[in-house]
């Protein structure tokens, strides 16, 4: 038989029988697709790339809570009753034929007026008329194209967001000064003597005049500011020097051409500016599609169906739930209360609160806790706290997520500005007092020109592009940071603490041994056939490794919630679950999860299901042992002692069954004593643990699916290329003091000029952007360099 | 020479021009998105004229 794939989202076809045009479909849902495509001549779609789609993952009643106006109203960009405009976060976008297919969402509906993808984001604005389209059935719509929306608490106390657009509008302000500065100068650059030019330089110099009013007053203003903000607190930041010069520069050059004594420094002034903020601008752009800042609302539901006294079900905003009403949680929905179960069986999934990817079996009457999913039919649930009193909330109101990571870290450029600033002006002291008892009028004009030409631009923009560029380089290999101090802070570090959990172990596979009696080829069979009855994820993952192929129907089978699955066929019966439920004595030393099997000729062995550690894992470690120290914290028991302890180099410290708080705690605890740590977690169990680290690092099987609060995130599959990494970090520091080096070099030059009271406008117009350039391109290259190590 | 004013005059108008210009295309978002437009750019045409002689029978499995 020939393989057949979806034409539509290219997932396996063969079982599923559902031919539509010819074509093979996996489900009825990517049919559906089809179908509107080619009703409405989108099918070129399909000429874009082999199978575009992602599977839809539909799910009954998931969106009704749109139906609530209020919650609707929070959501709505705009709304005058008939037209409405939304945007939406879609993770699923990734290709180019997602733009395409979402910005035709007009030919799909016709009460979808206009729609605009914005790749970086992963969002879509969507304007249509709410009366021929509920909002509930345009997320619909796009749920079934499988582009679902993802909505979640966090959308809902934004609001309406802001855009900050001012550094753009100072760099074009700066830029646009700049050019103009630069044509009006150019004449006196050659000081020829002709008619025409001194008859008009002083409306020259007043037209220039007039352009530096407007980059000194608002494009400089961040650096005035955080001058005097590091003044204030006693701290010599590099703005110190840079605000100074800037002010001196300005006065000098205004004071110049009101006594006419020269035609000043605008052109500099200008340039410098213009090029601060170009670095700014370089060190601010990072992945608008990748949110640094989680907390449990982007993983909450934005609204829940409560269950009214006269059985009548509502649509509620999450924190409009009260102690003592009555919930109903449907098949993949997640808990955002702590509650009690009432109604159904809940099978809840606790693995973005504790790690643990094993699931939880809980009978009504049972407690359950906010942040579970549930993985099998409905349940319904009486609360027992509201959203901010639950326990997973409480989390974060612990100080560590209010604290600010930057603040307490005085970074490499600071750290040398201080020196630099004092240098300068006792430079500029000495000199002026050498010229004040030697020839008095010079004494002025050379201690502004010190401070003029000392103006620390290059090494102002050395940190800057050095480390935007690393981030890039990094953002390339999968590895992003949330901004460019983080790759200071990791140069820094001498501790690594890793989870376990998802972290070192891989998420989705798991290793399964067998123990006991061989079994025979009919008996595999059974099994096979068994366990394909059954959606337990231990059941599944026993089902993927087995590789009998004949399939038998089943006489008889019925699982047993909690407990396993029973299965005959002809005369061959068979139970697979836990020790008691096939009658076996427990063995109370085993601490991994393991399966036991009975047939009708008695017990059979038992298959026991270890974590899978990451690729790479044991080079990992030992090449990070030489510079750090290793700790292992799991919030796990300690079966997995034995395995690791041969994994791992012998130093790596091993805790078991650490809570979220203890986490937190150790690292704190460490932190006191010196320690610079990066923590490695993945999970929310981590995310105190995180925020309390130098430098938390949250791993991530697909970036899009979210990862807790952190300073970067790095793709799973290259986990093994940390140690690179990090030391491509140190490399970027070590850059960073070649180029201070280097502007060094320049100022040597520049104050050789300064101090023997020969410093022409023409001179600071070529030495300054000069220095500025040259100190770009060198630590392009240099991190480009660096780069082309991690390939 | 005083020619020399309706040059500048010139000057500063083009000039100025080409900043309200900037201002407004910032104002309007252009900047905030810088890479969607770049793929967008070349959808439309292609597809009205793909329409015809390539539909999706020519597609390969």
């Amino acid at each position: 038989m020939v393989h057949k794939t979806c034409f539509h989202c290219g997932l396996d076809a063969e079982t599923s029988g559902i031919v539509y045009d010819d074509k093979p479909f996996c489900c009825h849902g990517c049919k559906t697709v089809y179908e509107i495509f080619t009703i409405h001549d989108l099918t070129c779609y399909y000429d874009f790339q082999q199978a575009p789609g992602t599977t839809p993952k539909e799910i009954e009643g998931k969106y009704n809570f749109l139906d609530n106006s209020k919650i609707v109203d929070q959501l709505l960009e705009f709304n005058d009753h008939t037209t409405q405009i939304i945007t939406l976060y879609i993770p699923n976008i990734h290709c180019s034929s997602c733009i395409w297919v979402l910005e035709n969402l007009n030919k799909l509906h016709a009460a979808i007026r206009s729609s605009m993808v914005n790749f970086g984001k992963k969002t879509v604005r969507i304007t249509f008329v709410n009366e021929n389209l509920s909002l509930k059935n345009l997320v619909a719509l796009l749920s079934r194209i499988g582009y679902e929306p993802y909505i979640s608490l966090e959308d809902y106390s934004i609001g309406k967001k802001h855009i900050d657009r001012s550094l753009i509008y100072k760099l074009g302000v700066s830029g646009f000064a700049f050019g103009n500065v630069m044509f009006l100068s150019f004449p006196e650059y050659f000081q020829v003597e002709e008619f025409w030019l001194e008859q008009y330089k002083h409306l020259f110099r007043w037209l220039m005049f007039a352009y530096s009013v407007p980059v000194v007053l608002y494009a400089a203003q961040d650096y005035f500011v955080s001058a005097y903000k590091g003044l204030r607190s006693k701290i010599l930041n590099i703005d110190v020097p840079i605000a100074l010069g800037i002010v001196v520069l300005f006065v000098r050059s205004s004071s110049e051409i009101v006594l006419d004594t020269g035609s000043g420094f605008f052109d500099s002034l200008t340039g410098l500016i213009f090029f601060l903020l170009l670095g700014k601008f370089f060190q601010q752009k990072t992945y608008d599609y990748l949110s640094f800042e989680r907390d449990y609302k982007s993983y909450f539901p934005i609204g829940v169906t409560k269950i009214n006294l006269d059985k009548q079900e509502e649509s509620i905003q999450v924190y409009d739930i009260q102690k003592g009403d009555r919930l109903l949680i449907r098949n993949e929905e997640l808990l955002p209360v702590d509650c009690i179960l009432i109604k159904g069986k809940a099978r809840m999934d606790y693995s973005f609160v504790t790690g643990e990817s094993k699931t939880v079996t809980k009978q009504s009457g049972d407690k359950l806790f906010a942040g579970g999913k549930q993985l099998e039919g409905s349940i319904e649930v009486e609360v027992l706290k509201s959203v901010e009193q639950s326990y997973l909330t409480q989390l974060w109101s612990n100080d560590v997520f209010k604290r600010d990571k930057t603040l307490g870290f005085t970074n490499i450029t600071n750290r040398i500005s201080k020196s630099f600033t004092l240098s300068i002006l006792t430079i500029a002291m000495v000199a002026t007092t050498f010229w004040l008892l030697t020839d008095s009028s010079k004494a002025l004009n050379v201690f502004t020109s010190v401070l003029i030409i000392a103006c620390p631009c290059a090494i102002a923009l050395a940190a800057p592009f050095t480390f935007g560029n690393i981030l890039r380089i990094l953002g390339k290999n999968k590895f992003y940071l949330k901004n460019a101090s983080v790759v200071e802070q990791l140069a820094q570090i001498n501790t690594i603490v890793f989870d376990k959990t998802g972290t070192i172990t891989v998420n989705k596979e798991t290793k399964i041994n067998y123990e006991g009696v061989q079994l025979t080829e009919d008996e595999e069979a059974l099994l096979k056939s068994t366990l394909r009855g059954s959606n337990h994820p231990l059941s599944r993952s026993l089902y993927q490794i087995l590789n009998t192929n004949n399939i038998v129907s089943l006489d008889y089978f019925e699982e047993h919630l909690g407990l396993g699955i029973e299965g005959q066929h002809k005369d061959h019966n068979i139970k697979i679950g836990s020790e008691p439920f096939i009658g076996h004595a427990k063995n109370a030393t085993t601490l991994n999860t393991s399966v036991h099997i009975r047939t009708n000729n008695g017990y059979k062995g038992k298959f026991t299901f270890h974590n899978k550690y990451r690729k790479g894992i044991s080079k990992l470690f030992n090449q990070l042992k030489k510079d750090y120290d290793l700790v292992i914290l799991s919030g796990d028991n300690a079966g997995e002692r034995d395995n690791l302890t041969k994994l791992l180099p012998s130093k790596t410290k091993l805790l078991f069954n650490q809570k979220p708080e203890d986490k937190l705690e150790y690292i704190k605890y460490h932190q006191g004593e010196g320690a610079k740590v990066v923590m490695v977690g993945d999970g929310l169990n981590d995310a105190g643990a995180l925020a309390q680290s130098d430098v938390g690092i949250a791993i991530s099987e697909n970036i899009n699916v979210f990862s807790p609060a952190c300073d970067a995130i790095l793709d799973a599959t290259k986990f093994d290329q940390l140690y690179k990494y990090i030391t491509i970090s140190k490399s970027a520091v070590k850059t960073i003091k070649w180029s201070f080096a280097l502007s060094f070099l320049y100022n040597v030059v520049g104050l050789y000029y300064a101090v023997t009271g020969q410093l022409s406008p023409l001179v600071a117009a070529i030495l300054m952007p000069l220095s500025s350039i040259s100190i770009v391109v060198f630590t392009t290259v240099i991190t480009n360099l660096l780069g082309r190590t991690l390939k | 020479m005083s020619v020399i004013y309706i040059l500048l005059a010139i000057s500063i108008a083009v000039a100025v021009i080409f900043f309200i210009a900037f201002v407004f295309a910032v104002r309007n978002g252009q900047y905030d998105d810088s890479y969607t437009p770049s793929v967008r750019m070349l959808f439309e045409d292609e597809i009205v004229k793909e329409k015809n002689n390539k539909s999706v029978l020519t597609k390969k499995d």
